[in-house]
């Protein structure tokens, strides 16, 4: 019964947010069965306006951009969300093992952090992609890596704050071990900042993504994806044909929903009362 | 005095380390390439001499630490080695298309840092009125949209539908100041809109935060002048914050420049270092690169250097 109360205290721009979030999740499962035609289907002329067989049109090889558009959901968001998880895990780990340890081991992973923080994201991404050339798994691992510096940032500092509560206190004279302190005692108070961060991160590294893909350094064709779907309809817009605008629109359709969560998460983490 | 003076030594000092290890790190990251720089580039099917010559252009012949020491004096001489793609000095490249991005960087931020200053001192000073909610919903927006959706959108609207500014940016030198400006325009647009955005937020939270404090609650008990408490108490406790908010800002519009510089067309170093990235030209991604990060870093530095000097609070120490 709670729950429902709870639920029914959502504010409407978060109700929108969820609303978004949920299509989106729903397109992603669904794409292969709701789409008319094949991911990568040539089915009539290039950049065909919109008709009652293509509803966004073609796109510059003649394939339906509403099939892409599906397609596009499911690879951009499982590839970002499988980052965004990654880059968690270990953000999360290493917060807390530098928050609840402390001394040389703090030291040595925040002065990496720190360095690695100072670097320009989009650059290091960039040098790296360089030298190891182009693939999902390279993808995944590099943008995990340099986003679990913020995260990392955070849970240390909302861990620092927790270890010194007497329950903490308490379960470490009762014996108990650091990896039991952290996952049963720092983890569950630590949740509602870490869960607002996530949406953020995801936020991030969905932008992240989808602008490495558009500079043609990220997710490679003919998978299809937002990002690169804008690159490779780019020319069309100096015609006034919109096509590239549809998926741009998308991204910013899933960010713009994901953010108005956050907002709300943020606000009941911060304690405030209406 | 003695205590600032310290404090700005130490972040010069802070700033020069990472500075280092971001140029050791660039240069390793060749070295760490799993097996032979050389082959990885040419691929399997290059034959033994080809190899051979290629490692000699890279001197991957001498020891690693020999290489970094001269590809490190090379840099600040201005020797940066040749392009592996056209064989071309890397300076050369690199120059005039740094200008340029220096020059589109610095008209979005002339126009972005004064709007986004004004927009957030009144957003802070009328909270939660409408002008205020719309500041905060222009704000999600422009920190939700990826930077190419706005430029396509003003492209769409001002290039095509209404052709008023073209839609690449073509610039050369024997362009007149003016018709450079109205050839950068739609680009630096785009920028202000992104960086007004986050520059706005932070400014609006700087001058809440100052707004809150006991000694501005102090002044207007003492029943001055709305105008008074805001020009002579609030605002110089708050040039502190706000300052640093727009250094930040500059730091991470010298990098955001790079996929705006793609969809214009724009000839400057963002858009060198993409087509070297994809053409894997590794002297230019490198140089590129820690020039890139060097800019980073110094305004970074900057931010945090003009924020100790301007806090009243340790200007003068009790």
């Amino acid at each position: 019964m709670a729950f429902v109360k709870s639920l029914r205290k959502i504010p409407f721009t978060a109700r929108i947010g969820f609303f978004i979030i949920l299509l989106n999740v729903a397109v992603s499962l669904l794409a292969p069965v709701i789409s008319p035609y094949g991911e990568t289907a040539i089915v009539n002329d290039v950049w065909m306006p919109s008709s009652e067989k293509n509803w966004m049109g073609t796109d510059q090889l003649g394939r339906d951009v509403f099939t892409r558009m599906l397609y596009g959901a499911r690879n951009t968001i499982s590839i970002a969300f499988i980052t965004t998880l990654l880059s968690f895990t270990t953000g999360i780990t290493f917060g807390f093992i530098a928050a609840t340890l402390g001394g040389w081991l703090d030291q040595l992973l925040s002065r990496i952090v720190d360095i690695l923080m100072a670097f320009p994201t989009l650059i290091f991404a960039l040098m790296v992609l360089s030298l190891v050339g182009t693939s999902v798994p390279v993808l995944i691992i590099v943008i995990a890596l340099l986003d679990s510096t913020r995260v990392y940032r955070l849970s240390r500092a909302v861990a620092m704050d927790i270890e010194v509560m007497e329950f903490v206190e308490a379960a470490r004279l009762r014996g108990e071990r650091t990896w039991w302190l952290m996952r049963h005692e720092i983890l569950p108070n630590a949740m509602p900042p870490l869960v607002a961060e996530f949406g953020l991160r995801f936020c991030f590294v969905f932008l992240f993504i989808a602008s490495l893909s558009f500079l043609g350094l990220g997710i490679q064709p003919p998978t299809a994806d937002w990002g690169g779907m804008v690159r490779e309809n780019a020319g069309a817009i100096t015609f006034g044909i919109l096509t590239p605008l549809w998926p741009a629109a998308a991204i910013a359709f899933l960010t713009v929903g994901v953010n108005l969560v956050v907002d709300w998460i943020l606000h009941i983490a911060s304690g405030l009362k209406d | 005095m003695k205590d600032i003076a310290i404090m700005v030594g130490k972040r010069f000092g802070l700033g020069l380390v990472t500075i280092v290890v971001i140029s050791v790190l660039i240069f390793m990251g060749v070295e760490a390439l799993p097996g032979d720089v050389a082959t990885a580039i040419l691929g399997q099917s290059a034959t033994p001499e080809t190899v051979a010559a290629f490692r000699k252009e890279l001197k991957l012949d001498l020891p690693a630490h020999v290489r970094y020491f001269t590809w490190l004096k090379g840099f600040f001489k201005g020797d940066m080695g040749n392009s592996l793609a056209n064989g071309r000095p890397v300076a050369g490249l690199i120059g005039w298309r740094f200008a340029n991005t220096i020059f589109l960087a610095s008209t979005a931020a002339a126009i972005a840092v004064p709007l986004a200053i004004i927009l957030g001192i009144i957003a802070a000073l009328y909270r939660e009125s409408w002008f205020d909610k719309t500041i905060s919903i222009g704000t999600l927006s422009a920190i939700s949209f990826p930077e190419f959706f706005i430029a396509y959108i003003l492209i769409a609207l001002f290039a095509v539908k209404y052709q008023f500014f073209p839609s690449l940016a073509e610039l050369n030198n024997q362009m007149p100041f003016w018709k450079k400006i109205y050839t950068i325009l739609l680009p630096s647009l785009t920028l202000t809109f992104i960086v007004t955005a986050h520059m706005m937020r932070q400014t609006r939270a700087a001058i809440i935060n100052i707004l809150a404090s006991p000694f501005i609650e102090m002044a207007q008990l003492k029943g001055l002048k709305k105008l008074r408490v805001i020009v002579l108490h609030a605002f110089p406790n708050a040039l502190s914050p706000v300052i640093n908010v727009v250094a930040l800002n500059l730091a991470y519009l010298v990098v955001g420049v790079v996929i705006v510089e793609v969809v214009f067309v724009y000839p400057g170093l963002g858009q060198l270092l993409v087509d070297s990235v994809s053409k894997r030209d590794i002297p230019v991604v490198q140089a590129s690169g820690l020039i890139f990060a060097i800019v980073y870093v110094m305004l970074n530095l900057l931010a945090d250097v003009l924020s100790i000097i301007s806090n009243p609070r340790l200007r003068n120490p009790r």
